[in-house]
């Protein structure tokens, strides 16, 4: 483990968090657009951590510490995992201690403290939010894995930056399996990231609402830190999509010149990812909660199938 | 001090000191509190003693005892090997915990006496013992009864109870229905030899068809006392009904007794394995593990709830050994190494979680007097102590880094992405789908352990009795401490214990996992190589740590801690209440609707016009009705068929034994 690598490791780690809100806003700024809406600029988000985090914090009478910590929990993880995903370069020290199937688990760490944190108060809406949020999960996580195992037994490995460099810098091969991944990634990413269609990140309609409905009672710099958190998420899900299914431009090992370059192109896929997500979100509608295991098997199903289709086209 | 006294020997030890304690309770009976004091941290030192000698063992090679007991002529052999060792070591882990929380669980006892309670528990851990060490059938034998029936005992020490009675007969009926399965196993090993020490079945050649009748007959006797599907039916009757560390004591260790049988008769008795073997058990583990864990999501009853997980947990130990026996039939061994590692690793790691939540659930009953879901809840401000232990227990069963059922599914599912090594086109396209099955299971375990410790611990009080409720005493703290460190140490560590498990696979199938899982030192666990897959829990669960203080100092420098208390927020609805809550029936709502034809659902509701409406549900278990039913129903048909011989005539009998008579005689000549 050398110093530049270190450095470097150290360079994503900040850039991934100062720049998740960014993406945020340009994703909320392209549904105004298309919604005809002027929409707040794609600044608001870092207004709206730095208006939480000057606020008092408001707890109800008996919030246990679980309901305290969970906040930083939760936005250590995503950080955690965000700062894992090579999105410039394959170098990143710190990717051996955490593979694909543990990225997995420390998102599900993350959701299962939310949910926790979610029924401590014991509010109606907390319980029920954790509820739902637990039953897209055990849908989404299973279907996210299949997801990395795919390309894992393409690269005969799980680790992250392994599987990246045999998918980026290999001769150009199609995989009709990771075709059946992708779809089945963005489904998840979907649910996951509690968008349109299975959850509505702008609304408190209690008939639908499932993330939001678990952080009802947050305020301040807990909320602050919770709906960062939610944008690190996002912010790590498009970059995994990017590093699983659009590797290219990322820079090789070692290689420090195309360092630049790799990030002229991240900005580039992450705009259009951003667009993409926003005209996605725009073009469907909000689901009933209980069509949403649906959405889900789907994913699943088709997570499945990708790896059968490995192993009948591919092997 | 004798010269060369063998581990062997200082086991036999702690088991007569074992039995002794057992006998002292019966005397110190009228003075309870010594008894549970003194007698139960005794029999804890034992355990501890257990521990550490094992762990000596494991890689000691093998002792071998004779003692001379049992019938003239055929005096019980023992053996202590690398796979006894392990489990032994399993043994003594979890009893220490089990047992010094039990020095402050057992007070005053309903129904059964303290002091026979003691006698009974402390024969249950010594019969373990035996059927550990155990190197001929006979002892074998005996010692697997005498578990049963002592834990039969433990489980109805409440049996002025009428469902206790009956969980209870359940019980004693499936561990003998299994125990004929495993008789039967053994007299077709010794091949018709008359010798029932294992050292001749190790040596005998069996055709495949004798070979698959003794596999099917070991993996249908283990299987009923682990509680395989469709065997499991006395598992989720039998474990709640004891008291709670006799459930954390069957669960976490006994359970594992019969896992431990299978490999011993799979693996060492049996030379050669044949492919299928191991598909079967791979499919019906999966089964189990999924069905296990959807019964789990749909429980009110907190130690049913862990009881259907335990069976969810076995079915993922034995995916594991069926991957291990179908890699080893085509000699992979690389990859079986790792399929049984991870099948042992597992079953390490659930002791400890499970013995955890189990005591967690016994503090919860003594301080409540509740096994009801639907009547507990916020009990993290009343029972800071178990609701933190019990968290650690949660987050290990739920599959979560850094703790340890993470590391076990982790190495798994690892063995799972390995089978294109597999010279078997079909097997190597279906196998992946098992990894799926997995992955399923374990996110769904993860929603019933929210729903486990949400509902209890977390949320408003749903009865007003709760708000007296207290903390666990010292010891009990004790031993959940421990089996909460042990869940922690063993998430941190793997390296360490898979050098350990090396002992055992060496054994099993003569490859060990060490020399690359430790590939790059203790921090890093890399089960075939660096760059296929490598996870380091220590530096996760720094960077974490770390990423927690910068965050919480962050915060609080740059900003402020302002705090202001006020009540909850809920949208702004006023009047709120306990009730308005979700029980543990609205939590699992998702699950039943979705799984809806799995479970048996028992609807009564209400029309709109009654004047007082009354609800009623159930989840059944349908195999209840598909299989057990059945099978009773045609043994009473057969019984009464054969009552319709006995008239209670002595001239009738008189009559029968005069026709046997003339038959044997027409035969004879």
């Amino acid at each position: 483990m050398n110093p530049t690598d270190i450095a470097f490791q150290l360079a994503q780690n900040t850039l991934v968090v100062l720049a998740a809100p960014l993406l945020m806003g340009w994703v909320n700024q392209c549904r105004a657009w298309m919604q005809n809406r002027t929409g707040p600029g794609i600044l608001q988000p870092y207004r709206g951590l730095v208006k939480l985090l000057h606020k008092d914090a408001v707890l109800a009478h008996d919030a246990s510490p679980l309901f305290r910590a969970t906040p930083y929990i939760l936005f250590v993880c995503m950080w955690l995992a965000a700062s894992l995903v090579p999105v410039l370069a394959i170098d990143l020290p710190l990717a051996p201690a955490v593979d694909v199937i543990a990225l997995v688990g420390i998102f599900a760490l993350a959701r299962v403290f939310i949910s926790l944190a979610a029924m401590d108060i014991g509010t109606s809406f907390g319980t029920l939010g954790a509820r739902r949020e637990m039953l897209v999960a055990f849908l989404a996580e299973p279907a996210m894995l299949m997801v990395f195992f795919t390309a894992s037994l393409i690269s005969h490995s799980t680790s992250l930056p392994t599987i990246v460099e045999a998918l980026a810098h290999k001769e150009f091969v199609l995989y009709p399996s990771l075709a059946f991944a992708s779809v089945a990634f963005l489904m998840v990413l979907l649910a996951e990231n509690a968008r349109i269609p299975v959850d509505n990140p702008s609304t408190h309609l209690e008939l639908t609402m499932i993330h939001e409905a678990m952080i009802l009672e947050y305020s301040a710099r807990h909320l602050a830190l919770i709906e960062w958190a939610s944008s690190i998420k996002l912010m790590a899900y498009v970059t995994i999509g990017i590093a699983l299914f659009f590797p290219w431009g990322i820079a090789e090992a070692g290689n420090w010149a195309a360092v630049p370059y790799a990030l002229f192109v991240l900005v580039l896929k992450l705009t259009a990812a951003g667009f993409g997500l926003a005209l996605l979100e725009t073009l469907s509608a909000k689901m009933r909660i209980f069509r949403a295991p649906e959405f889900l098997g789907t994913a699943f199903l088709l997570a499945v199938l990708g790896m059968l289709v490995h192993f009948l086209l591919e092997v | 001090m004798a010269p060369n006294l063998l581990p062997i020997d200082y086991i036999l030890g702690i088991v007569v000191f074992w039995l002794a304690l057992g006998l002292a309770g019966l005397v110190l009976q009228r003075q309870p509190r010594l008894l549970a004091q003194l007698l139960f941290p005794a029999g804890a030192l034992g355990a501890l003693a257990l521990a550490v000698v094992t762990l000596g063992a494991l890689g000691g090679g093998t002792n071998v005892a004779v003692l001379p007991l049992g019938l003239p002529d055929l005096p019980f052999h023992l053996r202590l090997d690398a796979l006894s060792a392990f489990f032994l070591l399993l043994l003594g882990g979890a009893v220490f915990g089990i047992s010094v929380y039990g020095a402050g669980y057992f007070r005053t006892m309903e129904g059964s006496t303290l002091g026979l309670l003691c006698l009974e528990y402390h024969l249950f851990i010594a019969s373990m013992v035996l059927v550990l060490l155990a190197d001929d059938a006979y002892l074998f034998m005996v010692a697997w009864e005498a578990m049963a029936l002592s834990s039969y005992f433990l489980v109805t020490t409440d049996h002025k109870v009428p469902e206790i009675r009956r969980a209870g007969f359940l019980y004693l009926l499936i561990a003998h229905v299994g125990a004929i399965g495993i008789l039967l196993c053994f007299g077709v090993m010794q091949g018709g030899q008359g010798d029932y020490s294992f050292a001749t079945m190790r040596q005998a050649e069996l055709s495949p068809f004798w070979a698959s009748a003794t596999f099917l007959l070991a993996l249908f006797g283990f299987g009923a006392k682990a509680g395989l599907l469709p065997l499991h039916a006395w598992l989720p009757e039998a474990h709640p009904a004891a008291p709670s560390p006799v459930s954390a004591l069957m669960s976490g260790v006994m359970l594992k007794t019969a896992i431990y049988g299978l490999l011993r008769v799979t693996f060492d008795l049996l030379g050669t394995q044949l492919w299928w073997w191991g598909a079967l058990t791979l499919v019906l583990g999966l089964m189990t593990a999924l069905y296990g864990v959807l019964f789990a999501a749909v429980q009110s009853d907190m130690k049913r709830l862990l009881a259907y997980s335990s069976i969810e947990n076995i079915g993922i130990i034995l995916a594991g050994i069926g991957l291990g026996i179908i890699f080893h039939a085509f000699h992979q061994e690389a990859v079986a190494v790792l399929a049984l590692v991870a099948a042992l690793y597992h079953a390490l790691n659930h002791a400890f979680f499970k013995g955890l939540l189990f005591l967690g659930t016994g503090s919860v009953l003594h301080a409540t007097g509740e096994r009801n879901l639907g009547h507990l809840g916020g009990l993290i401000r009343r029972m800071p102590w178990v609701a933190v232990l019990v968290l650690v227990g949660t987050l290990a069963i739920a599959g979560l880094p850094p703790f340890n059922g993470f590391v076990s599914e982790w190495l798994l599912l690892q063995a799972f992405l390995l089978t294109p090594a597999l010279p078997h086109p079909y097997l190597n396209m279906m196998i992946p789908l098992g990894a799926a099955a997995i992955a399923l299971a374990a996110a769904l375990a993860a929603y019933a352990m929210v729903k486990f410790y949400g509902v209890i611990f977390l949320g408003q009080h749903r009865e007003e009795k709760l708000l007296h409720a207290h903390d666990a005493g010292n010891w009990e703290r004790l031993g959940l401490g421990w089996m909460a460190a042990a869940c922690l140490a063993l998430g941190l560590f793997p390296v360490a214990v898979i050098l350990q498990l090396d002992n055992v696979t060496q054994l099993l199938i003569g490859r060990e996992l060490g020399s690359s899982a430790g590939h790059a030192g203790w921090l890093w666990l890399t089960p075939v190589a660096p760059e296929r897959a490598s996870y380091s829990p220590v530096i996760l669960f720094l960077i974490i740590l770390v990423g927690l203080g910068f965050t919480f100092i962050a915060v609080r420098k740059l900003y402020h801690g302002r705090l202001r208390r006020g009540a909850p927020w809920d949208c702004g609805f006023p009047a709120q209440t306990p009730r308005m809550q979700d029980t543990a029936e609205g939590f699992s709502q998702p699950i039943r609707q979705i799984f809806e034809p799995v479970f048996g659902i028992i609807r009564e509701l209400p029309s709109p016009f009654d004047t007082h409406p009354h609800y009623h549900g159930e989840t059944r278990d349908r195999l209840w009705n598909l299989f057990y039913l059945p099978i009773a129903a045609v043994t009473e048909k057969l019984s009464g068929l054969i009552g319709k011989l006995q008239h209670g005539r002595i001239s009738i009998y008189l009559l029968y034994s005069f026709i046997t008579l003339l038959a044997l005689l027409a035969f004879v000549r």
